[in-house]
């Protein structure tokens, strides 16, 4: 047995205070949940203290809260991990963010949440009349899509997202795995519509900021930014949806710059990713970036030299041809270790401790 | 003892932020660093190529790897971008996890004079060098001119810290804690504020400048508020949209802001005793006034 103390944040809105921390101490084995150090204060000091949970097993994703700043599950966090991670040995614990609180640690996710996962469609949209029995998929097709189907809906990710946080109406990470779930499922018979309309919305696949937050916040390995990157992966590459958010052309302007000079040409970027120079919709964004560009010259960041001329690398052929090999296979390899897992092996290679170069001898040889 | 690095600037250090790779060369020989060049790699694709096309991406990371391998007696590769980091780092679990994957991409490479990736590259971001290989004891005793009374807010950013595994962080190696421990190391004192491991939002200016711009606004705000001097950021694209865009943050938030933001060789660098200028800080959008006024102010306070 060891001892924790357990600091939670309290609210009550109607009773028209502000919320307030209280600190709790609960005596248990360190491999105990957090969660059943908050059913044991409420068991046992103080039975006001509100927060949602059912399975205490990590399926049914209830007890989702912020435990030290970070979302995560209450039930899946040992006492011991939390207690070691927490500034002064204080184990904080909070309500999700993103979210309205409805009382102590319980989140309003129908508010926010599910709102937003039936924002997706999140059900199958077959073309024409269903097959007599059932449908026939080949097995790769679905291994394809588990990692977003072993989602709980717990929304840790939405709580952590950082887009969302100063933007409410992004769509989200838990959302739009859940709606690869369905682009990437052969039955479906709306993948480009789904596409479009998730590639046309501002607040859609294009106002995810790549931040990893959801990944890490994730307790079944989800991933939700990597599917948010699949999808788009499908709307520019596969679908060419040429979406007014500029996505579609950002991309290929970056990735046609790196095809031509090796490194980033960032002067042509900008206006390549709004279309070109001479695209209606790049005039009024260059312009209302020019306060910035200015300065940038007049502090001698950017010169005339360099927004002109970019000097491609020594051997870009070498690149290029890169470029040719991968993008003209027939197929895309996109590797997911989710799925293949890691080589255990400890390889034929070098040791995995060795440094950049030691190599050499063989890499010449 | 010096250390020798196979270095990988990044495209944007020698673009729009000249001021990181020269103040990158200036401090390089004061820490006994030998900067190799990798004069030949492409870009990261900084995640934009990985959404792209993934296997593209990986092949043209393993062949900086290989070239990174070719340095003789390197003690690893070294980059000052935390984008290309986790770019790099996230090729790099792939290429590293499955050998097939690494034949396969090892064979697009090899046209090349039989260039080959060998698993298990070290590929540091200074700011892990600077606590790993060289040391927070080491760098202190080279401290020229402590940065006593500067509050400098650590921004880290994204790439840098998630995800935590595939980065290498845990207990032993707090690679989430080190912009901390570089500060105090040089004598500064840390401001903590909400922003600090927060994203910039430099990955959406062309798709959503509004909500892009907010959030630099946003962190720029909270480091004011916690009454930060500065802030010092791990990478060129974190410093774009802190500093290039912040006239333009201003104006998304309706807020006055005016904070400046360092790269991480420029503050090691005015500790090392070296002279805002010379660490090109006159090319900052934002003038780092505060910084310049303290290092006046040390100087002044130093002469006899
Ligand atoms: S990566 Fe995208 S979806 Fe995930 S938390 Fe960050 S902004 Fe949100
Ligand atoms: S993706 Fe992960 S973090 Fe997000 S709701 Fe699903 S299980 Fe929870
Ligand atoms: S109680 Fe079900 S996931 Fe925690």
């Amino acid at each position: 047995m060891a001892e924790f103390t357990l600091r939670l944040r309290r609210y009550l809105p109607e009773s028209g205070e502000a919320a307030y921390w209280q600190d709790y101490t609960v005596e248990l084995e360190p491999h105990r949940s957090v969660l059943e150090g908050i059913l044991q204060v409420r068991a046992e000091q103080d039975g006001t203290v509100g927060i949602r949970c059912s399975c205490r097993a990590a399926i049914c994703g209830s007890c989702g809260v912020r435990i030290n700043d970070r979302a995560a599950l209450a039930c899946h966090t040992h006492l011991s991990a939390a207690a070691a991670g927490a500034k002064d040995g204080v184990i904080k614990v909070e309500p999700m963010g993103n979210m309205p609180v409805i009382k102590d640690l319980i989140t309003d996710f129908e508010a926010v949440h599910w709102k937003k996962v039936r924002r997706v469609t999140p059900w199958l949209l077959p073309d024409g009349p269903p097959p007599e029995r059932e449908y026939i998929v080949a097995h790769e097709a679905m291994v394809d899509v588990t990692q977003p189907m072993a989602c709980i809906q717990c929304g840790a990710c939405v709580s952590d997202c950082l887009s969302m946080e100063v933007d409410p109406e992004f769509i989200g990470p838990a959302a739009l795995a859940k709606a690869y779930r369905f682009v990437g499922d052969p039955r479906d018979g709306q993948h480009f519509e789904r596409l479009q309309d998730l590639a046309e919305d501002p607040h859609g696949i294009y106002d995810c900021t790549h931040c990893f937050n959801c990944i890490e916040a994730c307790p079944k390995g989800v991933a939700p930014m990597s599917q948010i990157m699949r999808l788009r992966r499908l709307a520019t590459a596969d679908f060419q949806i040429d979406d007014r958010n500029n996505g579609k052309r950002h991309e290929q302007a970056f990735t046609e710059l790196i095809e031509k000079y090796g490194t980033l040409f960032e002067a042509e970027l900008l206006p390549r990713s709004y279309g070109g120079k001479f695209h209606p919709r790049a005039l009024p964004e260059l312009l209302r970036s020019l306060p910035a560009i200015l300065k940038a010259v007049m502090r001698g960041k950017v010169t005339a030299m360099k927004a002109l001329h970019h000097p491609k690398l020594p051997d870009q052929k070498r690149v290029r041809e890169i470029f040719e090999t991968v993008e003209g296979r027939e197929q895309r390899y996109d590797l997911n270790l989710y799925i293949s897992g890691y080589d255990d092996d400890a390889d034929d290679d070098v040791p995995a401790d060795a440094k950049a170069g030691d190599a050499k001898a063989e890499a010449s040889a | 003892m010096s250390i020798k690095v196979a270095y990988w600037p990044g495209c944007v250090s020698r673009g729009f932020t000249p001021e990181l790779h020269g103040s990158m060369a200036a401090i390089a020989p004061l820490l006994d660093i030998e900067l190799v060049e990798l004069d030949r790699a492409a870009c990261s694709g900084a995640g934009v190529i990985q959404e792209h096309n993934q296997e593209l991406a990986d092949s043209l990371n393993a062949r900086t790897f290989a070239l990174a391998q070719q340095v003789d007696s390197a003690t690893c590769m070294m980059n000052i971008c935390s984008t290309c980091q986790g770019a790099q780092s996230e090729s790099q679990e792939r290429l590293d996890a499955n050998s097939d994957y690494r034949d396969h991409v090892n064979e697009t490479i090899s046209r090349e004079h039989g260039l080959r990736y060998r698993k298990g590259l070290d590929n540091k971001n200074f700011l892990w060098l600077l606590v790993e290989e060289i040391g927070l004891d080491e760098l202190r005793s080279r401290v020229k001119r402590p940065l006593a009374g500067l509050k400098v807010g650590p921004f880290y950013g994204c790439y840098i810290v998630r995800p935590a595994d595939r980065l290498g962080i845990d207990e032993e190696r707090p690679r989430d804690r080190y912009l901390h421990q570089v500060i105090e190391a040089l004598g500064g004192s840390v401001i903590d504020y909400a922003g600090v491991y927060k994203c910039c939002g430099f990955p959406i200016i062309t798709m959503n400048r509004e909500v892009s711009l907010q959030q630099a606004g946003r962190h720029l705000g909270d480091a004011i508020d916690a009454d930060a001097d500065c802030l010092v950021v791990p990478c060129p694209l974190c410093h774009l949209n802190l500093d290039l865009q912040q006239p333009l943050a201003e104006r998304v938030i309706g807020r006055d802001l005016g904070m400046p933001v360092l790269h991480l060789p420029q503050l090691v660098g005015l500790a090392l005793g070296l002279e805002p200028k010379e660490l090109g800080m006159s090319r900052h959008v934002v003038r780092p006034t505060s910084v310049i006024d303290w290092s006046t102010a040390v100087v002044g306070a130093s002469a006899p």
